[in-house]
């Protein structure tokens, strides 16, 4: 039996005004090379000025993760030769990262947890993109001196499952603490995983493979599942040795299998050494005391969920897992709503409702639509199965709770005369079965509902229905 | 030549005669090729530059191959500095490529001639801007320090040569070398115009983080008056020539006429310096001469695809000493040899400030040589140690970021210029100035 071993390396790109070591914007989706200046042109003279704000941010992750925030830490020069790496080397951190030895939480669907270190996060400076066209290359610098926050794990995780958990907790604190858009699409949450297997029991780490740039949660999923299941097919072929080698390898979506990206004859001498341009990076008493006030964050929000809603810890989880869903379901919970209607509501009705590219960010039905749906059911206004072809109507077009509610006419007939002239009629009309119940055959009461609301053409409100008829039939 | 303090005074229809009597004169000694080409910005009192500092609109390659066709797109700091204070950024010196050289010969352009012989170096880097003004070729001149390469040419051409305390003068816009020994600084024809165009080029510069939040000036309160205690180095001067031993003897005589204390101080033995310089300057060279690929600027060489445009690019568009500089700063920073020369060189780096701040808690000045000769002629230097050996005398300066001022003493028997070079410590270029104009009149050297 084997046990896989699984680090991972993230690039999440800050969410800054400006870069990292200049003053240009940070914006996406610009013209080619428009967004650029000396400095991340690299033109010869120019020096990099450190923004302060990506340390602000870095102090609100070390926070978050629990880690050391180191009150100094120091750039250094990382050089490799890249058409879209302008100075030929990068500006990172390696000797004294601003973030150490954090940890972050992972939650099983059955309730355990369990503890994933973090080894460090540092700060750098993004490449810009090489756009291949045909038998010309070009270079957009626009992304060039974007700041990254890389976040290093600890290789504490052993199934793709986890490492899946992992990304996905880290991906909600990053979003709860907007230090980035963390978007993986766009490339601005990256992910590397370093995979090795041992035979269960072994304590030793061996060869360990990255599979680079994966841009979803399933593919990264995938992935690790193909690259162990190569390593372990390797291994009991006796072709470990040769077969698995340190490398870097990339995922391909299509043929589904991993490959090797470049060869090991190439591995590469980064030749760091500290950065002569910059100072140390000083976070003063000041500093640190503002930027370590974090907003809640996803473990703290579900506990409070639990105990503030009475919600179960799986749903709780799943309304916490990310910072647009939480603030969703707290908007709707203005309503003075009942949190099991409001989950259901919003993770059954309406995310079942959204198809292909609209998610709860963008579709009409807003946090204030849904929760005044959902208080139109409390309030006896509508049914439930109403309300559900009240929302099929909202999730088409931007339109109004109650206005929707009127030109369906879907309102239930809550008004106590109009439902006692009819309850008193079916009592009249079944005399017999009255006698019958009054003699203790209680489980004829769900007729007289059933008449009741029958004759009303389910425009009755049921929670009324009964009431009348229990003080009627005694 | 007109001084720059008399300059300052001209009006622009006597600035424009001045600048036109400049261009024709320039013209008129090819052979000197102190000047790359003869360009003016703005309407002020011209101002020689060398290669490697940005002027907007100007070709500025730090006089190699491989920035040929670059066209500087922004100002230095110091340049803009300069426009402020009615000063014209006035043709652009020759220097060796990337300002890595004592000599002016690894210049693309060809070398520079000493005015004082033809068949001597003006010494290096900043040779052109040297020899510009000690040809009176031009009022003053902006070089660049790294390893004494102000100093050193200035001393071999007859000139005062200053380089500032490290973070004194912005190095935005200035083409790197090293980056934790780079200053740029004044070279001009007598201690007072330095001490002028230093205050106008110095001062804190948000652009660059290396830059000291300081803005004192010294121009104005210049008191060669001032009785400092001055220390010189008997020990240190024992490699130098005679003709340097000579000055050495004179200065000193010339200090205690002033009315100066002299007392004798030892600093670390200099082969400390050449190893720690060495290894720090190139592990920063190879670094900030990386971007001079061949993608986004400069001179692209032909090439089948991305690894021979890097390769030809920089085979091509690099000097020989450039090459070795970028190879052996490489070497030092590579995996294994990382501890063994880089982080050593850091920490020898560190003994050596901590051998002047002894010095300077006793002392206000430390007279010392610029050089172990005055110039030697072209092709003299047969090797590379040679030439890295002959700058004993003033990278230990750049090493602990002190300022320090060159000027000329006297002529050798063979009517080459000798200059020494006073040192104050970090920041107090008040002292550095007082202490050197004091020197100079004494002296009163004769071009």
């Amino acid at each position: 039996m084997f046990e896989v071993v699984i680090g991972l390396e993230v690039h999440v790109q800050l969410n800054t005004k400006t870069k990292l070591f200049c003053s240009c914007p940070t914006s996406f989706n610009h013209k080619q090379n428009t967004n650029t200046c000396p400095t991340c042109l690299a033109l010869p003279g120019a020096l990099p000025v450190f923004n302060k704000e990506v340390l602000h941010k870095a102090i609100m992750f070390g926070t978050a993760i629990d880690a050391t925030v180191n009150k100094t830490s120091y750039f250094d020069r990382k050089s490799y030769f890249y058409p879209d790496s302008p100075s030929a080397y990068q500006i990172t951190q390696l000797y004294t990262p601003v973030v150490e030895h954090g940890k972050l939480r992972i939650d099983f669907e059955n309730g355990s947890h369990k503890i994933i270190r973090i080894n460090r996060a540092h700060i750098e400076a993004d490449a810009g993109k090489n756009i291949h066209e045909g038998d010309i290359s070009k270079v957009d610098l626009n992304r060039a001196g974007t700041p990254l926050l890389e976040i290093v794990s600890e290789p504490d995780m052993r199934s793709a499952e986890e490492a899946v958990l992992y990304l996905k907790k880290l991906h909600a604190i990053v979003r709860y603490l907007d230090i980035s858009d963390a978007n993986m699409q766009e490339g601005s949450f990256r992910v590397d995983v370093n995979v090795s297997i041992r035979p269960k029991g072994d304590e030793k780490l061996y060869t360990r493979v990255e599979i680079k740039n994966i841009n979803s949660f399933r593919f990264i999923q995938k992935a690790i599942e193909l690259e162990v299941a190569r390593q372990v097919e390797a291994w009991e072929d006796g072709t470990y040795k040769d077969e698995i080698v340190q490398e870097t390898r990339l995922f391909d979506q299509t043929k589904q299998e991993t490959r090797s990206m470049r060869g090991k004859e190439e591995a590469a001498d980064y030749r760091y050494f500290p950065e002569p341009d910059l100072l140390k990076a000083v976070i003063s008493d000041e500093m640190m005391a503002l930027y370590s006030k974090i907003p809640e964050l996803p473990d703290e929000k579900m506990e409070r969920f639990i105990k503030e809603y009475g919600m179960s810890e799986y749903n709780a989880s799943v309304i916490t897992s990310s910072v647009e869903m939480a603030k969703y379901f707290e908007d709707m919970m203005d309503e003075g709503i009942s949190a099991k209607n409001a989950t259901t509501w919003l993770t059954v009705e309406l995310q079942g409702r959204l198809k292909g590219d609209m998610n709860i960010t963008n579709t009409h039905v807003d946090a204030k639509k849904l929760g005044l749906l959902v208080k139109r059911i409390e309030d006896g206004t509508i049914s439930g199965k109403a309300a559900k072809e009240v929302l099929d109507k909202l999730v088409e077009e931007n339109l109004d709770v109650d206005g929707v509610i009127d030109a369906l006419g879907l309102k239930q007939v809550s008004d106590t005369g109009a439902l006692e002239a009819i309850c008193d009629e079916i009592i009249n009309a079944n005399q017999e079965k009255v006698a019958e119940y009054r003699g203790g055959k209680d489980k004829l009461f769900g007729f007289f509902v059933g008449q009741a609301m029958k004759a009303s053409k389910g425009s009755a409100n049921p929670q009324t229905i009964n009431e009348i008829l229990k003080a009627k039939l005694g | 030549m007109i001084t720059l303090k008399e300059a300052l005074k001209l009006s622009s229809k006597e600035l424009e005669d001045l600048k036109a009597n400049l261009a024709s004169e320039i013209a008129k000694h090819p052979e000197l090729n102190a000047y790359i080409d003869v360009n003016n910005v703005g309407s002020g009192v011209p101002i020689a530059v060398k290669d490697n500092i940005q002027v907007k609109d100007w070709s500025i390659t730090s006089g190699s191959k491989i920035l040929q066709g670059y066209i500087a797109p922004y100002n230095a700091t110091v340049i803009e500095k300069m426009l402020k204070a009615g000063l014209s950024p006035f043709g652009r010196t020759n220097m060796d490529e990337f300002a890595m050289g004592s000599t002016t010969e690894s210049s693309c352009y060809g070398k520079t001639l000493n005015p004082h012989n033809a068949d001597c170096v003006p010494g290096g880097s900043s040779g052109g801007s040297a020899a510009a003004v000690a040809a009176g070729l031009a009022i003053a001149a902006l070089g660049s320090d790294t390893g004494g390469s102000i100093r050193q040419p200035a001393s071999f051409c007859g000139i005062v040569g200053m380089k500032p305390t490290y973070g004194r003068v912005s190095r935005y816009g200035l083409g790197a070398y090293a980056s934790s020994l780079d200053q740029i600084g004044p070279m001009t024809q007598n201690v007072e115009d330095a001490a002028i165009l230093y205050d106008i080029i110095s001062g804190h510069d948000e652009k660059d983080s290396t830059s000291a939040d300081m803005n004192d000036k010294v121009s104005d309160k210049l008191n060669p008056a001032r009785k400092l205690r001055i220390a010189t180095l008997p020990k240190y001067i024992e490699h130098a020539s005679q003709d340097v031993k000579d000055a050495y003897s004179k200065a000193i005589e010339a200090l205690k006429n002033a009315g100066h204390t002299i007392v004798e101080k030892e600093l670390l033995d200099a082969k400390y310096d050449i190893s720690a310089y060495y290894i720090t300057a190139t592990a920063e060279a190879t670094t900030n001469l990386a971007r001079y690929d061949g993608i986004r600027y400069g001179r692209r060489a032909e090439c089948k695809d991305l690894k021979e445009l890097f390769i030809n690019s920089r085979s091509e568009g690099f000097g020989e000493e450039v090459k070795r500089r970028i190879l052996l700063g490489n070497f030092v920073l590579s995996s294994g040899y990382y501890d063994a020369y880089y982080v050593k060189a850091q920490k020898v780096r560190h003994i050596i400030k901590d051998e002047y701040a002894k010095v300077f808690e006793d002392v206000d000045l430390i007279l010392s040589p610029v050089a172990p000769t005055t110039a030697n002629r072209f092709g003299s230097l047969s090797n590379p140690i040679e030439m890295y050996l002959s700058d004993i005398y003033t990278i230990s300066v750049n090493l602990a970021g002190l300022p320090a001022l060159s000027l000329p003493i006297c002529k050798s028997a063979k009517g080459m210029p000798v200059g020494l070079q006073l040192i104050a410590k970090a920041y107090d270029e008040q002292t550095l100035f007082d202490g050197a104009l004091s020197l100079e009149k004494e002296i009163n050297y004769k071009g």
